[in-house]
């Protein structure tokens, strides 16, 4: 029994032109049994910056308020919005506090920083920093993930492009694991609009 | 030395004994009917070189010890079979798992035997397939001889003395034999252990107590024929929901007096949502229903 395939679920997250995109699976499990199909996973850090959390669900929301924190602490110090890749080393950092006793988390970010530029990171569950210039995975479903982004990314897609193409990812990639989907959730981030979608996703 | 001699050196005159060593191994039980089928040798199989085969098959193919073993066998299931006075429902569903991963969405868990007996597969694919298509040919054999159809007790009684003979060695099956027979319809639970149960409703594999709950609420012996059908297909969709290991598509027979009808294969995501068996999909049709009701006769009070 693995403790990051304890209650299952994935993430990814795309760079787009002007653009990125981070998305969920709402599973929520008791190894084989489904317990909840509106377990989300993307939290927003700021207006324009996103991040999901899959791993062990009990540490999503304890890092997910955590990071709330953090962030608001920051935002009262400097009296400015943190920016994405600020954000992200802020998350590793507050990941590698726990180097010996870790969260069983593997986050993904994206967000739009203040010069209107996409940004997207992911880490491990100590972590250590990706700084992906396409797209990065997380999750119970993540080699599914890396075959179906690695074969339908490409660059400077436009943002209703980006949806299309995350959302076949994801949905084609947890139909193929057995601890993710029943359900999913999309967000898009552009510089002057977020829009969030659910998905019709397999309940199976 | 003599037996390394013999076992590196080929000598041309022990050839024919090898010849028909080879004929017996190659044709073994397919040999064509009146060549040598009374002597029928159960089949024969390799074992690993060692001087515990169990054990070492045990290190190697056990999932739930060690998730990194090195062969994955195909797990996880959902099948069911339960009597009623129109014979006997079988339903099972069509995802075969190999860790997390689901290696396939389509596979036929239930195993067609022949005209008056279904088999259902759980545990390991290959050996519910083996040796239930083995039993198919023993039952065919049954009826050569004895110019009767073998009866499901007979059928079941015979699978299960065989894998009996193979306990400990790690063969896993869980399967309903199902059928009709002069007694009418039969319905057995035969599993690697060398169980051998008789009953009016099973269900077997990961999803099986999903199955169950619908099942058992719904369950009586003087169910109609579409209502067994329904029973059948909305556990197994229930079981496909809840469990991770079940899903993909409903594979739903019928046996009857003539023998078994496959009545569909459905995927469970129209039953979902199209269907309206998921829950979410089903509150919207209530709600749509009873907009429905008040805008034909507003002010009246909705029966419940």
């Amino acid at each position: 029994m693995s403790i990051m395939e304890l209650n299952g679920g994935s993430c990814v997250a795309m760079v787009g032109k002007g653009c990125v995109a981070i998305a969920c699976d709402l599973r929520l499990g008791n190894q084989a049994l489904t317990i909840a199909c509106n377990h989300e996973k993307v939290f927003a850090a700021t207006e324009r910056t996103y991040y999901g959390l899959p791993g062990l669900a009990s540490d999503t929301i304890t890092v997910r308020d955590k990071l709330r924190q953090r962030v608001n602490l920051y935002a009262m110090k400097e009296e400015r919005t943190i920016e994405p890749e600020t954000f992200a080393h802020l998350v590793s950092s507050t990941l590698y506090e726990r180097r010996f006793g870790p969260y069983f988390i593997e986050p993904v970010i994206a967000g739009i920083n203040v010069k209107d530029e996409p940004f997207i990171a992911a880490m491990d569950l100590i972590g250590c920093l990706n700084f992906a210039k396409d797209f990065v995975v997380s999750g119970t479903a993540s080699e599914k993930l890396f075959g179906m982004a690695e074969s339908l990314w490409e660059p400077d897609l436009e943002a209703e492009d980006l949806f299309e193409t995350i959302s076949q990812t994801l949905l084609n990639a947890v139909d193929r694991d057995a601890y993710s989907g029943w359900g999913a959730v999309v967000w898009v981030i552009e510089k002057d609009k977020v829009t969030k979608r659910w998905l019709k996703a397999r309940m199976d | 030395m003599d037996k390394l001699v013999n076992r590196f050196s080929k000598v041309s005159s022990s050839s024919s004994a090898t010849a028909n060593a080879f004929e017996a191994e190659e044709y073994g039980y397919a040999l064509p009917l009146g060549r040598g089928i009374e002597k029928m040798p159960m089949p024969e199989f390799s074992m690993p070189s060692l001087l515990d085969p169990t054990s070492f098959l045990q290190l190697h193919t056990d999932d739930a010890s060690d998730p990194s073993c090195r062969i994955k066998i195909n797990h996880g299931t959902t099948t069911l079979a339960f009597r009623f006075k129109g014979g006997i429902i079988v339903a099972v569903d069509s995802r075969a798992t190999a860790g997390s991963y689901i290696a396939s969405g389509t596979v036929k868990k239930v195993i067609e035997i022949n005209p008056y007996l279904l088999g259902t597969m759980a545990g390991g694919a290959a050996d519910c397939q083996y040796w239930e298509t083995y039993l198919g040919i023993q039952c065919r054999l049954h009826e050569l001889r004895n110019r009767e159809r073998i009866s499901v007790a007979a059928a079941s009684k015979y699978l299960s003395n065989l894998v009996y003979s193979y306990k400990g060695m790690g063969l896993s099956m869980g399967t309903m034999i199902c059928g009709w027979d002069k007694t009418g319809p039969a319905l057995f639970y035969v599993d690697s252990d060398g169980t051998r149960l008789k009953g009016d409703l099973f269900s077997v594999g990961s999803g099986s107590t999903f199955a169950y709950g619908v099942l058992d609420q719904g369950y009586h012996y003087d169910l109609e024929d579409e209502e067994a059908r329904e029973l059948g297909r909305r556990s197994i969709y229930a079981a496909g929901h809840r469990d991770a290991f079940s899903g993909n598509t409903v594979n739903l027979y019928h046996v009857k007096e003539d023998g078994w009808e496959f009545i569909e294969n459905v995927d469970i995501n129209e039953l979902h949502y199209d269907r309206k068996y998921g829950y979410g999909p089903r509150i919207e049709q209530e709600a749509a229903d009873k907009a429905a009701a008040e805008a034909a006769a507003p002010g009246q009070p909705i029966a419940a």
